[in-house]
């Protein structure tokens, strides 16, 4: 907790504003029974009702109401995205600078079947699998990683392969040290800050993919609530300057925005420069 | 404009159906009364026509044999003709023929046709064309939709150049129609077969270029033979699948109409100046079928206690907007001259539902419900609707988004209870024997009911129009309380142009005028 | 820079093996999807005779390892097939549409690339400034925001309240190419939106992660310009991961813009490869697929060699 307000302190207000958000958005996932007037799901007036009165935020397509399922669609929408591009980091990221470290034909192996991943159009390769899975929290959470983990891959093992060549890792691999230390103590740290960049954009990305996926009916099962679907159900109203598909993709531009701005803050303090400001 | 369609029945009046089985007159009657009797004002020559469809593939193809979107259904009516078709009113008229009547008994029709019309290719159209555009859905190795349509026919013989025989294993009043469907359009004969790929019929338009999924240009046919219709100098259709970007298209002016209005923004659409909406009420109906042979769906309760536990009022206004009507879990929609109009509309009763459910010897259930858009649009918002309402019942609808692709191989025919829509059939002799006797293919309720099959041979072969009527109101009240297809509504179909398009009365057939929306409309 | 060159005969050898594959990969999953191309076109109309006879005249009563290794043969002599759905040549079906999936790709990146790299090496320049928030925000907004809605908010603005330009891009074949440009802008510019910010917070990140390296220290205190230092020494060090970025969504560009199409109406590939699929027109899937797989390795194999350039180091592994 101390480190968390000390980190918060240091921050520029940028990281602050970052870092508040991000905490806000959680304090409401995890309380979102308490915080929020009526079910997920229950129909609890007419379809679209305006704003205000019993209905903060008016009502959906159904009759639901907008403030609760925004709630809701956070929790479900920040949980999933968080799980997937954490498997995606971890898969992507591991092989990625084992490629780089090791070369040869595991580094062979791995690239020519990353290369195949990635040339199959990522919509089509996702409607192939969830056609034939069918499309449960798990299995999109696992579909997605794997299809994000080939990008984190084709990253880290760009980035690390410019780490093994340098001198100070060839010096450690001539003390032998193991593949493990290398890619632990070597690579990863030199690695980390265009790792967290992309971090910070493959979060939001899985929400985009979601809703992507509702265009070809593959999103999450109804009647679950999640920011991706509910811009995508909502959209056409924009045409008619309508503001409600606005409210869950703000709701997304929101978190994106704050996330990166931690990740900037992050790569500001890693990259050692004094603070010109 | 718009709903006042509602009262006009796609059927003809029973008065021309008996003139179908007495002789040709009271038809030439008919014939002579369709082109000049709809037009309100006198349409205008000219103008190049643009309209957008939510529909059209790539994988289309000009085979009508495989025709299966409004694209195509379009496209096919603008450049070719039926031997008959449903006019504005909703009555069949002879199209390519001048006439047609049957024997007494219902088997034997002969077709007299037109003389003197030309394919676009400059070739006189006669009764080799004819046979073998027939015959192009025929044969053992026809891959045509409209096979089954036309397998009773059991012999094909030409009388001369202008005329031809059919005869039919079974008397059947509604052969007519059937000739009238979208699959079975009149093309120019060529070897074995018909000249398909070329595009080449006599409609009012000729095919300029076709590119499947994308557009379709075309030009007048000057020698087209309706008189009175086929008004624009050229028309395209363009393919624009996303309901919003259709709606741009027409505020912007790219397009001058498009179908499938976004209902949930139609009221906003509405207010937009220069554009008006434009509604027909027909057969089109949704449904959540149920398969009889699977349990818990066996049992009759369980079905009518779910028949009683769907607030329809709630789900047409919700999914529908209110652009449809409320279903009493049969298919003869209330524009239908068939239509059992004294059978009692099944409510929303929680009490009724818990005593089927009781009866049953259940005190709750659990079942899933399978829907997606493909089913219909706004089937996945509709199941959810349900699954609130049937709650306080004891029943808990688990719904399931199944994937748009592959619905009707995987899920429809295939899980116990799932989300459906029906284009609608224009009789309920056809509507009935396509999906609900006990032998048809699409039985999609595995619903077997000796009483109910019996009646539907009976009444096909009853000539007296009351009787006739009587048994399809029996058949009405047996589907609707022991059918296995729960139908909650009929949806409008709902289009949209600009003011600059002028049209008579609109079929409710099918979507877009019936299909002939371009032969029809023009601009004012 | 025989070295190169051995590099890249070895890796376009191994690109025809991805596209084997990937070929083997996507026939057998469209064989998994329920239901072929019969039942997919007859839909509800299908009954079990017409389904089977349908099934004869396409060849599809064959078992599955018999039509692939047809297919191959057939593309190995340089023949696409036909559709299975409209008989139309699949060369023919494709080039016009390989055309304009290009097209929009290239004014897409005309558009996206310099701005991507100007923005970031600016925002790297002035870190921290004003103007490196404001860009941050911006950039960070359009990309949370999916395509379509992009797309229609473009539309909304562009299109429908200004009347600046068409809102669907339906072009033709036979365009004169300003024309062909003009009606291609509010897809491109949403292209743009959608990919310079993963680009352009790459390039900072990258440079600014070498900005504490001990040479780029050197250089600071030998006095140079910060727009010297990060434009002359820190910009060609940083370039492997920048170039990464960039040819990932390149290949974005080329491959997946489906959404895109769709609501602009441009007939590109992505549309008739989710066409082809949905109908389990597998020859047409397979030949689209092949085109896309295709892009993917030269654009991959572009970077690899980019990389290369830039650092020369990684032709001597050890």
């Amino acid at each position: 907790m101390k480190t968390v307000l000390k980190l918060f302190m240091e921050a520029p207000w940028s990281g602050r504003f970052g870092l508040l958000v991000i905490a806000i958005y959680i304090m409401l996932a995890v309380f979102a029974p308490v915080l929020t007037p009526f079910g997920e799901s229950e129909i609890v007036a007419d379809a679209f009702e305006p704003w205000g009165g019993a209905y903060l935020l008016g009502t959906d397509n159904l009759g639901r109401d907008m403030f609760t399922r925004l709630i809701y669609g956070g929790r479900n929408t920040i949980g999933i995205a968080f799980l997937t591009t954490m498997l995606a980091f971890l898969v992507g990221g591991v092989l990625g600078f084992v490629a780089a470290a090791m070369g040869g034909w595991i580094d062979q192996l791995l690239g020519r079947l990353v290369d195949v991943m990635m040339a199959i159009p990522t919509l089509i390769f996702a409607l192939l699998i969830l056609t034939i899975t069918g499309t449960s929290i798990p299995v999109l959470i696992v579909v997605i990683a794997l299809l994000d983990s080939t990008r984190v891959f084709r990253l880290a093992r760009a980035v690390a392969m410019n780490i093994v060549v340098m001198d100070y890792v060839e010096a450690a691999r001539l003390r032998g040290e193991g593949l493990w230390w290398i890619i632990w103590r070597e690579v990863l740290p030199n690695a980390m800050p265009p790792l967290v960049a992309e971090f910070g954009l493959r979060f939001c990305f899985v929400f985009l993919f979601i809703s992507a996926l509702s265009f070809l009916g593959l999103g999450i099962q109804p009647p679950t609530a999640d920011w991706g679907s509910m811009v995508r159900d909502n959209a056409t109203l924009i045409t008619y300057g309508d503001v409600t598909p606005l409210l869950p993709a703000g709701a997304i531009a929101l978190l994106t925005v704050a996330v990166n701005f931690v990740v900037d803050f992050f790569l500001h303090k890693t990259s050692g420069l004094r603070d010109e400001h | 404009m718009g709903s006042d369609k509602k009262d006009d029945s796609i059927l003809m009046s029973s008065a021309s159906r008996r003139g179908f089985l007495t002789g040709a007159s009271a038809l030439g009657v008919a014939a002579a009364m369709a082109p000049s009797s709809v037009m309100a004002a006198s349409p205008k020559k000219g103008g190049h026509f643009r309209l957008g469809l939510g529909h059209g593939s790539t994988t289309d193809s000009l085979d009508p044999a495989t025709f299966e979107n409004l694209y195509m259904q379009v496209v096919g009516a603008t450049l070719r003709n039926g031997l008959t078709e449903v006019d504005q009113n909703g009555n069949l008229v002879p199209e390519l023929a001048e006439s047609f009547h049957a024997s007494p008994d219902g088997r034997v029709w002969s077709f007299k046709l037109r003389q003197g019309v030309k394919f676009h290719n400059g070739k006189t159209m006669d009764s080799g064309d004819v046979i073998a555009s027939i015959n192009h859905h025929r044969g053992k190795d026809s891959k045509s939709a409209a096979k089954k349509l036309l397998q009773p026919i059991i012999e094909m013989k030409a009388d001369g150049p202008n005329a031809l025989v059919i005869t039919l294993q079974d008397g059947n009043a509604d052969f007519p129609y059937i000739i009238s469907d979208y699959h079975i359009p009149i093309m120019p004969k060529m070897g074995n077969g018909v000249d398909w790929k070329s595009g080449v019929g006599t409609g009012a338009m000729v095919l300029q270029k076709y590119e499947a999924g994308v557009r379709t240009t075309m030009k007048r046919n000057p020698n087209y033979f309706k008189k009175g219709f086929g008004h624009f100098d050229s028309a395209e259709v363009i393919t624009i699948a996303d309901a919003t970007a259709r709606t741009n298209a027409l505020t912007t002016g790219e397009i001058d109409a498009m179908d499938k209005v976004d209902l949930k923004t139609a009221h906003l659409l509405k207010r937009r100046k220069g554009l008006r909406l434009l509604e027909a009420s027909g057969n089109q109906h949704y449904t959540f079928t149920m398969r009889c042979d699977t349990p818990p769906f066996d049992n009759v309760h369980v079905r009518q206690a779910l028949k009683y536990s769907i607030d329809r009022e709630a789900i047409m206004k919700t999914v529908l907007k209110g652009h449809g009507a409320i279903g009493n879990d049969h298919p003869i929609s209330a524009s239908s001259p068939q239509h059992a109009s004294s059978l009692p509309q099944k409510s929303y009763d929680i009490d009724k539902a818990k005593f089927h459910l009781k009866k049953a010897g259940m005190s709750s259930l659990k079942i899933d419900l399978s829907a997606a858009d493909s089913a219909f649009a706004g089937s996945v918002d509709a199941a959810i609707l349900f699954k609130e309402h049937a709650r306080p019942a004891g029943i808990d609808i688990n719904v399931i988004r199944e994937p748009n692709d592959g619905y009707w191989s995987k899920v429809w025919m295939q899980k116990p209870f799932c989300a459906v829509y029906w284009g609608g059939r224009p009789t309920a002799d056809w509507m009935f024997s396509t999906a609900y006797a006990a032998d048809a293919a699409w039985n999609d309720s595995f619903w077997q009911h000796p009483h109910f099959n019996e009646l539907l041979l009976k009444a096909r072969a009853e000539l007296d129009t009351g009787k006739r009527n009587a048994m399809y109101a029996e058949m009405q009240q047996i589907v609707s309380d022991e059918g296995g297809v729960l139908i909650p509504m009929f949806a409008n179909y709902v289009m949209a142009m600009s003011d600059k398009v002028e049209h008579g009365d609109v079929a409710a057939n099918w979507a877009m005028d019936g299909f002939k929306a371009i032969e029809r409309w023009w601009f004012g | 820079m025989p070295q190169l060159v051995k590099m890249v005969v070895q890796r376009l050898a191994l690109g025809l093996l991805t596209l084997f594959v990937v070929s083997v990969i996507i026939f057998l999953g469209v064989e998994l999807l329920p239901g072929d191309l019969t039942e997919a076109i007859l839909g509800q109309s299908a009954t079990p005779e017409t389904v089977a006879a349908f099934r004869r005249e396409l060849g599809l009563d064959l078992p599955p390892h018999t039509r692939y290794l047809e297919w191959l043969g057939n593309i190995l002599q340089g023949d696409l097939g036909r559709s299975l759905a409209n008989g139309r040549e699949i060369s023919e079906l494709i080039s016009w549409r390989l055309y304009n999936t290009l097209f929009l790709a290239a004014i897409a990146a005309v558009i996206a690339v310099p701005l991507a790299l100007v923005l970031g090496v600016m925002a790297a320049l002035h870190r921290n400034s004003l103007f490196d928030r404001v860009i941050n925000i911006t950039t960070l907004t359009s990309i949370s925001f999916p395509e379509f809605f992009v797309a229609y908010i473009l539309i909304l603005f562009l299109s429908v309240n200004a009347g600046w330009f068409p809102s669907i891009s339906n072009v033709g074949s036979e365009m004169p190419f300003w024309d062909r440009v003009f009606r291609c802008i509010l897809p491109a510019l949403t292209l743009t939106l959608v990919v310079v910010a993963h680009m352009m917070r790459m390039t900072r990140a990258a440079i600014i992660n070498l900005l504490a390296s001990p040479y780029i220290e050197m250089a600071n205190l030998k006095g140079l310009t910060r727009t010297r230092i990060i434009v002359r020494h820190a910009l060609p060090n940083a370039l492997a991961p920048i170039i990464n970025v960039i040819v990932i969504n390149l290949a974005y560009l080329v491959v997946g813009v489906v959404v895109v199409e769709v609501v602009f109406v441009y007939p590109g590939m992505g549309q008739l490869l989710v066409d082809s699929v949905s109908k389990r027109d597998i020859p047409v899937v397979q030949s689209t697929s092949m085109f896309f797989a295709g892009a993917f390795v030269l654009l991959n194999l572009l970077a690899d060699m980019l990389a290369i350039v830039t650092n020369p180091r990684l032709l001597h592994p050890k």
